[in-house]
């Protein structure tokens, strides 16, 4: 499991982003994202900022939880008391887009990703998806455990993005992050929608997502 | 010894029965929002918000000896500036910021201690700006020397104080070193002829 983790400010401009892979299960913590995947993340992520503006009046809840898919890759989001945004984006190692999850959300949400690759990247949209078919279909190995389905793998959160296991595991990063953020933000020389560069702040995602993810 | 002992008691029972206790974040907040406004207006020139935080500090502090000497009822004199070293670390610091600084590496003919800070109340939360030159000009906590100066001042001692390390700069502690320069004796007002 890969994962991308970003802070939004009130004008949807980044004030944090983060990359790292899972730790649990003899993950080395590294993400696994392409070069390409890399740079199409942060279109993801600011293309599901439209669910997110829709998702959160829905309810009341700060955790919105899995709010956007596009191919492989889950968007969690978390919206703070000042509408900053945390958005976790999510992605399974292995080739999941061939076992076909169900669709997580609504018909609304399917409907930006492939606006975002109409719109942002006319060129590259056709070569958005083998890039991420590679991408996923790159470790066999790791397959064949996946679908032999033993229990352990079938409640690990890497292998289920839309599980509640996985729900809850984002919700406690998330609230972890969140804790560090209002400190971080508590430095009087930090201003609203100024980028987060503490390296304290980073050290501490890093940790939350060590122990969670 | 019984005297650091007897004042860090006195410290105490003032801190619990005499003192009116504010919130320590909104502390924290407004003082951080202080030095963030002078680095601003100074244009983050850091010598001269040290300077202002300094100034700040004294005027408090020649203000602030009268409501210590108050409240600890002390209207006796230090006999010596050991004694001193102690009462402001244990009483005053203590009444005030509700912290205790050890007192140590005093100089051999007794005019020069540091007060080392375990915790820092006035710089929770606070990262000092990462502009490269905030981490080796600013004092964030200036203030604190401004007003011992100050105070020590109203009781005859003219004092010089410096930081000379702090944690928020990624030292290991947090160090004001408070040389006493001289006693001031008592001057009379000028006769006038």
């Amino acid at each position: 499991m890969s994962y991308y983790f970003a802070i939004i400010g009130t004008q949807d401009n980044p004030l944090f982003e983060y990359e790292f892979g899972t730790s649990k299960q003899g993950g080395d913590g590294m993400a696994r994202f392409t070069e390409q995947a890399r740079q199409l993340n942060q279109f993801i992520i600011h293309s599901s900022l439209d669910i997110v503006e829709e998702v959160q009046w829905t309810n009341g809840q700060m955790y919105l939880k899995l709010v956007d898919r596009f191919f492989t890759s889950y968007i969690s989001c978390f919206l703070t008391a000042s509408n900053i945004k945390f958005l976790l984006l999510h992605q399974p190692p292995s080739s999941s887009s061939s076992s076909a999850l169900p669709h997580p959300s609504s018909s609304a949400s399917s409907s930006t990703p492939s606006l975002v690759s109409s719109s942002h990247h006319p060129p590259s949209s056709t070569s958005v998806i083998p890039s991420l078919s590679t991408l996923t279909g790159g470790s066999n190995s790791s397959t064949s455990t996946l679908t032999g389905g033993t229990s352990r793998t079938s409640t690990s959160i890497a292998a289920n993005p839309t599980s509640p296991q996985t729900e809850e595991a984002i919700r406690n990063f998330f609230a972890e992050v969140y804790e560090n953020y209002v400190k971080a933000i508590m430095s009087p020389f930090y201003r609203t929608n100024m980028e987060i560069r503490s390296p304290v702040f980073r050290a501490r995602v890093a940790a939350a997502g060590r122990k969670y993810l | 010894m019984s005297s650091a002992s007897k004042a860090s008691r006195l410290g105490e029972e003032i801190w619990k029965t005499r003192i009116e206790k504010v919130n320590a974040e909104l502390v924290v907040l407004t003082y951080g929002t202080i030095v963030a406004q002078i680095c601003k207006d100074f244009e983050s020139d850091y010598a001269e918000v040290n300077k202002q935080l300094d100034r700040m500090g004294y005027n408090i502090g020649l203000r602030l000896i009268e409501d210590y000497l108050a409240k600890s009822n002390t209207m006796r004199r230090c006999s010596n500036f050991r004694e001193t070293a102690e009462m402001i670390a244990k009483v005053g610091f203590k009444i005030f910021l509700n912290v205790t600084p050890t007192i140590t590496n005093w100089t051999g003919d007794n005019k020069q201690f540091s007060l080392v800070f375990d915790e820092n109340p006035l710089a929770d939360f606070v990262e000092l700006p990462d502009d490269g030159r905030a981490q080796d000009q600013l004092w964030f906590s200036n203030i604190l020397c401004g007003v011992l100066r100050g105070a020590l001042e109203m009781v005859q001692m003219q004092v010089e104080t410096h930081f000379i390390s702090d944690v928020l700069r990624g030292h290991d502690t947090t160090e004001m070193r408070v040389t006493l320069v001289r006693y001031i004796d008592d001057e009379l007002p000028p006769e006038d002829d």
